[in-house]
């Protein structure tokens, strides 16, 4: 009794404020309910949707198979849905502390193999499949997956070149990060899809998936690289005075002394990165590649199903929410443990 | 140095190949496209390219300063409201942020584009929340000083109106900046120190007042810095205009880049651009908070 009324009624206005959200989610949450729920139709008949009041989740029944896996041969989806397992399945197990271990580069070495072979195929009898027509949540992952796996080291050596002593590298670190910080990812996507042709001698080709994970990969490193930064700003200087003392030259110096502490400490930016970085994905779509988002916005174009805007984006937006929020919960699981 | 020059010879030798010529020459040219909306200028299709460019620039800034003061106005009241004691408040708040941020922006402005195009009636049965005010699948209509919006024909007239794409975007921009604008009003807040409060209450000045008074002026010291950065953010972020079809800047550059095929160039300039407003931002910023800093 004491929690309700200092929660809901403690003084007059905080009472108008509870009875005006009161009224509003009286006002809102029924005609929500009837949209989403009672009127809604879940059988694929696009007929019924269009005669109906209520949301065309029908619509998600029937193009299920290619907003998971675009443009990939139909009777060979069996392949990319493992490979999609096997990759949730190994970002899973490396988010168990227990698992932290040398052997998990082995683990991860064997699984992206899998997928490798899974995807392309080309031997043990399976069809070869061109990387053109992979599409849906695997190439979210894997954009994500590798994007990151590359950024990663290359995000160190930009911090560390940034907080170097010599002029020209310091130079070139802090000029290429606040160069691709200060200009939009869409920018640098089409600086992939149509300037980098023109970079290579003729004859060579980059398809359009390899030059859209360069883009992204530039991308995240100079993102990651400012966290980095401030993760060995943060170490206390007594540190770095201690490994000099100890003589160590500067590559054992960093990797056994400096770096171990700067990446803890910057363990929750760095999920905050991962999760901007793994929603910032979806925007390949705009360069005509088949990611997630993409395969959703194209089922809309087949002129039965044209017009269920709404439910397709609702349900892209769960789907983005189930993995974002996963992780960001792991991320203050994290914190919480270190405290 | 040997990286550099292999580099430029291909990409000479594939410009020479393509018969594309280089240099901003084209930018004198005749544009010969429309653009469907122009927040300042008059563009007709057979103004320059240069023009064309000035106009997708104005759009983009037009958008971002209408998004921050919007995203500004939201997220301080949905960060204050985190805080407040109010259970409701504070529960819809926490989930308003938690599910704004971990959907992409894509999503969100697809999402509103289809909610407007797709989920509003047509100008015939517009909705009208406030008299003279329209909402309708071909955008919103509100009344000036020189006129109000009435329907003729198959659309509104008089008044003005903003595009579902301007709308859409505003409105996908605003909401989803306010949620990280809205954590960073918390922290701040969060950031001062409880005998703060606690001497505002023994001084007698009641809540409100101590927010308005005594908390707020130090938490904007812990808050202007990171607001920066998401003032930046949304900027950049309203370059995603180009997927639902609003004519920024970035989406201007796209179609003169496909019709001239010069892409070095117009990439150039986007970038050139982009970077001037940053640093533009980021000064302005540094300015503010050295005037709020302690002294």
């Amino acid at each position: 009794m004491k929690w309700l009324r200092e929660s809901f009624f403690a003084s007059w206005p905080q009472a108008l404020v509870t009875l005006l959200i009161l009224w509003l989610i009286w006002k809102t949450l029924p005609p929500f309910v009837d949209w989403a729920f009672l009127d809604a139709v879940w059988a694929p008949d696009s007929k019924a949707c269009r005669a109906g009041e209520g949301a065309c989740w029908g619509f998600i029944a029937e193009k299920h198979r290619f907003i998971l896996f675009g443009t990939y041969p139909y009777e060979l989806h069996w392949r990319p849905a493992i490979a999609t397992l096997i990759l949730i399945g190994l970002w899973v197990f490396s988010a168990i502390r227990r698992f932290w271990k040398w052997w998990l580069a082995l683990v991860w070495l064997l699984g992206l193999t899998t997928i490798g072979v899974l995807m392309w195929g080309g031997v043990l009898g399976m069809p070869y499949v061109e990387n053109e027509r992979w599409g849906g949540l695997i190439l979210t992952l894997l954009l994500t997956t590798f994007g990151l796996a590359i950024a990663f080291p290359l995000s160190i050596l930009l911090a560390l070149g940034r907080r170097s002593n010599m002029p020209v590298i310091r130079g070139l670190c802090v000029g290429y990060i606040e160069l691709i910080r200060g200009v939009p990812l869409i920018s640098l996507l089409f600086m992939a899809s149509v300037m980098l042709p023109l970079f290579l001698p003729s004859g060579v080709t980059i398809d359009k998936l390899l030059r859209a994970q360069i883009a992204m990969i530039l991308f995240a490193a100079a993102y990651l690289a400012e966290v980095v930064r401030g993760g060995l700003q943060a170490i206390p200087k007594g540190q770095y005075d201690a490994a000099h003392a100890l003589a160590l030259p500067f590559w054992r110096r960093t990797a056994l002394i400096i770096l171990p502490q700067a990446l803890r400490i910057s363990v929750p930016p760095l999920m905050n990165t991962f999760i901007a970085f793994f929603k910032d994905t979806s925007l390949v779509l705009i360069i005509g590649l088949f990611d997630l988002l993409s395969t959703i916005k194209v089922s809309l174009n087949e002129p039965a199903w044209s017009g269920f805007g709404v439910e397709a984006y609702v349900f892209a937006s769960l789907v983005y929410f189930v993995f974002c929020y996963a992780m960001s919960r792991y991320s203050k699981g994290l914190e919480h443990q270190r405290r | 140095m040997l990286v550099a020059w292999f580099l430029i010879s291909n990409t000479t030798a594939n410009l020479e190949e393509r018969r594309i010529a280089s240099g901003f020459g084209f930018l004198g040219r005749e544009a010969g496209f429309e653009i469907g909306e122009s927040a300042f200028l008059r563009y007709g299709a057979s103004d320059t390219y240069l023009r064309a460019l000035v106009v997708g620039l104005t759009n983009t800034l037009a958008v971002a300063l209408v998004g921050i003061v919007l995203a500004t106005v939201l997220g301080t009241a949905i960060g204050l409201s985190r805080l407040s004691r109010n259970f409701l408040l504070k529960t819809l708040s926490g989930a308003y942020v938690e599910f704004m941020r971990n959907v992409p922006l894509l999503v969100q402005l697809f999402f509103w584009y289809a909610v407007i195009t797709e989920g509003m009636p047509g100008p015939r049965e517009a909705l009208s929340p406030l008299p003279g005010v329209f909402l309708s699948n071909r955008g919103v209509f509100f009344p000036t000083f020189s006129g109000s919006p009435e329907l003729q024909g198959f659309n509104f007239t008089g008044g003005a109106a903003l595009s579902p794409e301007f709308a859409a975007l505003l409105i996908g921009l605003a909401t989803y900046t306010a949620a990280f604008i809205a954590e960073i009003v918390r922290a701040g807040i969060l950031a001062v120190d409880r005998g703060q409060t606690e001497a505002a209450h023994a001084l007698g000045l009641s809540r409100p007042q101590t927010t308005r008074l005594v908390v707020l002026p130090q938490a904007l010291r812990v808050i202007v810095p990171p607001m920066t950065s998401q003032y930046l953010n949304l900027t950049k972020n309203s370059s995603l205009a180009v997927a639902i079809g609003y004519p920024d800047l970035v989406s201007i550059a796209n179609t003169a880049m496909n019709q001239t095929g010069q892409a070095i160039e117009g990439i150039s300039i986007i970038m050139a651009v982009y970077l001037t407003i940053s640093l533009s931002i980021s000064a302005f910023m540094n300015w503010y908070n050295a005037h709020v800093a302690f002294k």
